[in-house]
Parts: structure tokens; sequence; C-alpha cells
């Protein structure tokens, strides 16, 4: 990890090893400025920001869950759920706006926490239980909201909008979510133990690690961190819709991946994360500037995720 | 006569930070069974997955029938007729034995797979190992012992010049040894060449011919296998090591673990015991005795269904890992890849491991002072590592049971729990870990010790609990104890556990 480990190597290449995620994000916005006259402004950049902030608040969530070993489907359907709570509530059932937060984020970190009941009692795989909880959430989604969408409190709504002219609030709640996600990785117990877990689950329990419990943690964050994406999401649109954010669980994933977690567990990092999400947001601005077609943009970013995963294999072979 | 079949020389390889072979010789004769003998990191790993193509030399070269060859991947050796059985073994669970052995070019009949004629032909193979086991049998059903055997008939089916052995006889009982060692003897008289890996000094003199010893990355001398045993270790670590086993038996306390009555239906039966401070007490038996299984029950790894635990007088609640812990119980289980370890975790993170609870304050872990603590029980063990940042998986299995071993220092745990505590480690690290039983119980510490290495049970424990079929069949003080008084209990005829 550190230059003990290859004492041939400099620190700053090491660095760089560590950080291939960085050094990607850097060589694409350098070759975008080059490509198109209207990247580097600032209005474009908060842009790119406000466009990544709702994947980066999920795939952060998303990297607690893939720490473990795991894998959760259901963001996005549990954001979609969460911000038609907010909205009904507030609306439908009159609740004040800070009470309907309050229920908004609660359902998400529910739905997360039934996912990892499945998980740590039921005895499901991950990738099951989450995909059961991403029909479950949807389908209440839709039924609450009768299929419509729902107007948000307009206090909420202010979510969407700026501080001054220029200052987005999504980003701002980016940022805070995503040193929220570092302090608990780098700092916290349920942060420690979701590596050990992820690194070698039996040698976790065997330690004294309550792994049942730490996963309960795992899933409920990654809820509660939906909440707050499909929140921010419906005050931009100042509407939750049942339907919104469908598909982007796997948005969540690929920025998780792309920013060097092992989806086998036991690696990852909130800035690898940021970095992750803000690389896929640049790339679908860019192309947008540089006019490419809508259908291949997808392929583009197929591409992107797949080179960003190889190249770390093959570094990791390298190096072992 | 024998002829030279295979001669490495001057073998080099080198990885980032660290020279794992730095000049070895080895020269291997058909009809041969060879010895590798050396310390882990001695570069034994190195050299045969550079004979089975894993690795490419850096330096030096390697002859096969006098002509120099280049193994550049698994296929490569195949072809040259090197086969390798590692002890991780390289076969599907879930295939049938057939298949198995016929992976990767199964005889076919236009175009489809032709399962009689596999199976017919697995049915030799496995007869000229001795096995008895039915073809369609699916692998996973085997044991290990018999897993070992469709390893090496699989060898015997890629018609294989060079067999390489690494530590085949680790996870073996001593039945099984003897069987191995029958069909190694057979294949050695057919003309096959074969290289064994083990750390089992005493199986020397009984299954080689010649011996070469690595030393940090070299070869430094090739010897006759009836070298004797104080000899061949002096070679191994470079310095005499006066005694195998230095247990210093310590003032003997209160009992710190009581074992009463647990029962687990079909796996142990009525299981008690003590374990008083200051003592080693071992436990010996065959494997599947259920040595583990009570292991792993009183530490609350596993459940169980009657019975009752204490530690210093006190009940433990059963299938509560947490509260043993807190109790002061430790387990090194026997599989420390899977079981003891995070693997791609660095040495401070898992020396932290058990700590880090309480190392927590207000949910925020004091990463600096675990890290200081993994500094204090890394030098107090010894250690051998670039730094606490580096990666377990990267350390040898000596150093890494170490680590296993100092998460439970590190957390003062005063009931130690070693399931088979040196398998898998170099006679150097070895005695430091006796040493460090002796320094344990010395202090007060109360040490329960499974292992299969009689010679280990006998000149580390203060009293040796035997094992059969899941009841504890009898117990010897160690003044008492022979090899031949273990084994005879360990064998006694008793029914199996229902």
């Amino acid at each position: 990890m550190s230059a003990d480990v290859l004492p041939r190597r400099s620190p700053a290449a090491a660095w760089l090893a560590e950080n291939g995620a960085v050094v990607a994000l850097v060589v694409l916005v350098v070759a975008l400025s080059l490509l198109s006259g209207d990247f580097l402004s600032l209005t474009n950049l908060l842009n790119v920001g406000v466009q990544a902030a709702v994947t980066a608040i999920l795939a952060f969530g998303s990297t607690f869950v893939i720490v473990t070993g795991g894998i959760d489907l259901s963001v996005g359907s549990v954001a979609a759920l969460s911000a038609i709570s907010l909205a009904w509530t507030a609306t439908s059932a009159g609740l004040p706006w800070p009470l309907a937060t309050l229920v908004s984020l609660a359902v998400g970190i529910a739905c997360g926490l039934v996912s990892a009941a499945l998980i740590a009692y039921g005895k499901l795989p991950p990738f099951i239980a989450t995909l059961a909880m991403l029909g479950i959430a949807r389908g209440l989604a839709l039924v609450v909201s009768e299929g419509s969408p729902i107007a948000m409190p307009d206090a909420v709504s202010e979510l969407g909008g700026t501080i001054g002219a220029y200052l987005p609030i999504p980003l701002i709640v980016m940022v805070v979510m995503g040193v929220i996600a570092a302090v608990i990785l780098n700092r916290t117990y349920p942060g420690r133990a979701m590596y050990a877990i992820g690194g070698n689950q039996e040698a976790a329990r065997l330690s004294g690690i309550k792994v049942d419990r730490q996963l309960l943690i795992t899933y409920a964050l990654s809820g509660g961190f939906a909440a707050v994406a499909g929140i921010v999401l419906a005050s931009r649109l100042a509407s939750a819709q049942p339907q919104a954010a469908a598909g982007y669980e796997l948005d969540a994933i690929a920025a998780v991946v792309i920013g060097g977690a092992s989806l086998s567990g036991g690696k990852g990092r909130a800035l690898g994360t940021l970095v992750g999400a803000l690389i896929l947001a640049v790339l679908r601005n860019g192309l947008n500037l540089l006019s490419v077609s809508a259908f291949w943009q997808q392929v583009v970013i197929g591409v992107v995720i797949a080179l960003a995963v190889l190249v770390d294999t093959l570094r990791r072979r390298g190096t072992n | 006569m024998s002829q030279e079949i295979l001669r490495a020389e001057g073998l080099r390889k080198t990885f980032p930070g660290v020279v794992a072979l730095d000049g070895v010789d080895l020269s291997l004769r058909t009809g041969e069974v060879h010895v590798l003998l050396g310390e882990n990191g001695a570069g034994k790993s190195t050299l045969i997955k550079i004979l089975s193509g894993a690795y490419h030399p850096d330096g030096g070269r390697v002859l096969m029938d006098s002509r120099q060859v280049h193994i550049r991947s698994a296929g490569d050796a195949q072809r040259l007729g090197i086969a390798t059985i590692y002890q991780e073994f390289n076969l599907v669970p879930q295939l049938t034995v057939a298949e198995n052995l016929a992976l990767g070019r199964p005889p076919r009949r236009f175009g489809f797979v032709d399962v009689r004629r596999m199976e017919q032909q697995a049915g030799r193979l496995l007869e000229r190992v001795g096995v008895d086991v039915d073809p369609r049998t699916p692998t996973a059903r085997l044991g290990i012992a018999r897993m070992q055997m469709v390893e090496i008939a699989k060898a015997l089916a890629l018609d294989a010049r060079v067999l390489i052995m690494d530590e085949p006889t680790a996870v073996l009982t001593t039945s099984e040894v003897a069987r191995l060692f029958a069909i190694v003897r057979q294949l050695r008289d057919e003309g096959v060449a074969v290289v064994f890996i083990t750390h089992h000094l005493e199986e020397i003199a009984e299954i080689g011919g010649r011996v070469t010893v690595l030393r940090d990355g070299r070869s430094v001398a090739e010897v006759p296998a009836n070298t004797r045993r104080d000899e061949l270790v002096g070679l191994m670590v470079g310095r005499p090591i006066d005694q195998q086993y230095p247990r210093r038996p310590a003032e003997r306390g209160e009992p710190l673990l009581e074992v009463r009555g647990l029962t687990r239906r079909g796996v142990f039966d009525d299981v008690s015991f003590e374990v008083r401070a200051g003592e080693v007490v071992g436990m010996a038996g065959l494997v599947g005795a259920g040595r583990t299984e009570v292991a792993r029950a009183l530490f609350g790894a596993d459940r169980y269904d009657a019975g009752q635990v204490f530690v210093r007088g006190r009940p433990l609640p059963p299938g509560d890992v947490h509260a043993a812990m807190e109790a002061g119980l430790g387990l090194v289980p026997e599989d420390r890849k899977a079981q003891g370890l995070v693997l791609g975790a660095d040495v401070a993170e898992n020396l932290g491991l058990v700590t880090m609870r309480d190392a927590t304050r207000a949910g925020f872990v004091d990463r600096p002072g675990l890290r200081r603590t993994a500094a204090k029980v890394a030098e107090q063990l010894g250690i051998r590592m670039t730094g606490l940042s580096q990666e377990v998986r990267t350390l040898s299995g000596g150093n890494q049971q170490k680590v296993v071993i100092g998460k439970w220092l590190a957390a003062n745990a005063n009931v130690l729990i070693l399931d088979e505590p040196t398998r898998g480690v170099d006679v150097g690290a070895k005695v430091e870990i006796y040493q460090l039983v002796n320094a344990l119980t010395a202090a007060g510490d109360a040490v329960l010790m499974i292992s299969s290495d009689l010679p280990e049970v006998l000149g580390m424990s203060d009293r040796i609990l035997v094992m059969a079929r899941g009841r504890l069949v009898g117990e010897l003080p160690a003044a008492e104890a022979t090899q031949d008084a273990v084994m005879a209990l360990a064998t006694t005829e008793t029914s199996h556990v229902r």
C-alpha cells in the first residue's frame, strides 16, 4: 500500500499507482478542455458537479456495501421511494417538512435494514436480497404515488438551488456526504469492520466482530445515503417521481469500481468513489459538448468502465 | 541405472524489494525421491513455481535430459512431463473424480464427451494409485487424503516424469501418510523423479533419497536422506537449535477454562476437561476425531447442543465469540489463511482486529493507538516484515501465524486455544512459537494446544488429552505419554457419536 511494501518505488509513483482514477480524471479534463472551448467554464464545471452529485451520493452508500464484499442493487429504487415518502407525507399527510424529511431518511434506512436482515439472518446472497428490494421499493413508490409525480415542499426544493448566484447546493451535499463516508470508512468502528468483513468474513467473526450487526449498519447506511440522493434529485426537479433514479444503482456501482474498489471486498475508498462519479459525469458532459449521440455515449462509458478495471487488474498483477 | 533428468543451475528470482532465489542448484535423477528442505521463506515455493512454469527466473537455467528448456507456462511444464501437486488442490469439487481426471482433455466421440471411456480411464488411474473410489463420486465428497490421491492420479494421467509434491503430508494422518509413501515409492520404482517438500524431519529418512537444503534463497547443501536430524536443522537455519521442544513447565494455578459435558450431536459427545493457569494441555487424536470442532464450539464459533463452558468459574453463553473473547479466550484457528487473517490487509490492521472494539471511543477507532500496540506486539513476536504496512498475504507462513497469535496477545487473552499452531511453519518460527507458549504459561496464562504433530504434543504439553471419534478417550500426563500410548488411545475403537 505505502512505500514500505515496495521500497524501490518512489512515494510519488506509489501514489500514482494507487490513484490511477485521479490521473484518468485529470487526463479527461485536460483532453476535453482542449477539444471543447465550453468545457472549462465555471458554469459548465458546476453543472458537471450537479450532474455527478446524485450518482456520487448513491455511490458513497454503495462503497460501504462493496467494501464488505456485498452489492446493493436497490439504491436507485430506494432513492425514489424515499423522495416519494417525503413528498407524500408533506403534502397528503400534511407533516411539516423537517419531519417529512426524517420520515424519508427512515424509509431509506429501513429498506437497507430489510435487505441486510435477509442477507445476515436469511443467508440470501446480497445480489438476490437487494434485487428483491429493488423491486419492492420501486413498487411501493408507485403504489404510494399512484404512479404520478408529487410536488416537493418548497423548503426542501431549495436543496436543488444555489447559494448566492453560483454555488449549487447539491454539490455541497455531495461533498458533505463524501466527507461523512470517508470518516465512517477510515475512522469509525463500523467502517473498519467493513474492511475486515470484506477481506475475510470468517476471520472477522473469529476475531469477535459481530458480522451480522455490522452488515445491518452497512446496508442501513447505504439506504440512508440513497434517501439523501433521492431527496437531492427530487429537489432539483421540485417533484418526487416514482420512476426517478431507475438504473442509477449501476452508475453507482460503476463509480465505486472505477474508483478502485474491489467487488470481492476489503478494498475501496470514498475519495476513489467521488473520482469515479466525477469521471462518469465529466464523460457524459464532454460527450454532450462534443455532440456525440446519446447512443454512442453508452458505448463509450461501457468501454471506460471495462478499461478502468482492466488497468487496475493489470497493475495489481504487476506488483504481486 | 538412474540418470539425471532435470537440472537447475544458479536460479535467481527477484520480486520488488525481495530476492526470493539467489543461486539455487538442483539435480534430479529418475527413480529418486528428492527432498527439498528449508524454512518458510527459504525459496522452496519460488523454486517449484519456476519448475512448474508459474514464474520465470531472472537468472540461471533449467535443463531437462541435458538440454536447456524454457518453462514459460503451466502448459510448457505439462508438455515436459513436470506435474506439481500444491497444498491447495487443483480439483473442481463439484465435478466427479472422472471429470477431474480428464479435465481439459476428456475423451470424445463424435464431438461429445465419451463418458464411459472417461470413467474407464479414471478407474485405471485410480487403481494405479491404489485408491478405492468410484470415478463417478463427486470430488467434494472425498476426504483430503483421497483428494490427494486423485491429484496424484491426475499427474499420472499426464505421464509425468517429474512429480513435485508440496508438503503432501501436512494434512494427513499417520496411516494416510503410510499409504501416500507406498504410492510414492511405487512411482519412484517406475522411474518417476519425485520432488518432495516436507517440514516433518522424521519423514525424510523414511521416504527420501537425497536432500537439497535451501536457506535464504540459496541451495546450501545436498546431503543423503539419512543425515542426522540435528545436522539437517543446522543446515536449514544456519545455526544449531539446541532443543526442538523447549517446554519449561510453569507453576499451576486455578482452572481458567472448564468444559463440562460439551456435546454436539453427531460431532462430539460429553467432552469434559479443564485447563489451569500455567498449563499447556495438548489435544491429540486423528484428523476428524472432533478436536477442532470442540475448540470452535467452546470458543462460540459453532453451536453445541448440551454442556457448558466456564472461564474463571463464570459460564460462557453458547455461540457467542464476542463473549468468549471478553472472558479472555483466544482462538488461533487451524487454517490461518481462511479463518485467521485478512490477507489483503496489512500487519497493523490484522494485529488490531480483536482490540479494535476496545480502542473505539464514541464510535471512533483510535488507529494510531492500535498501530502503536501492533508495533509492540510485532517486536515482541519478532515478526519479520518490511513494516507494519506490509500486506499479510506476502508474509511467510511462520510470520503469518505469528500475526494470528499476535492479535490475541494484543488483546491480552489469557486462555489461548492453538489449533495446529505450527502447521506449515518453518523450524525457526516453530521454536519461537514454543518459546512464546512458555512465556505465556510462565505469566499464568493457559494454553490448549490441538496438534496432529505427535512429537510436538508430547514435547510441549504438560498433560495430553486424546480424542477419538468425537469422544475424549483418555488423558496422559506428559511424563507417561509416548507416541505409542497416544496412538493406541487415538485409535480406540469407540462407536461413533450420534
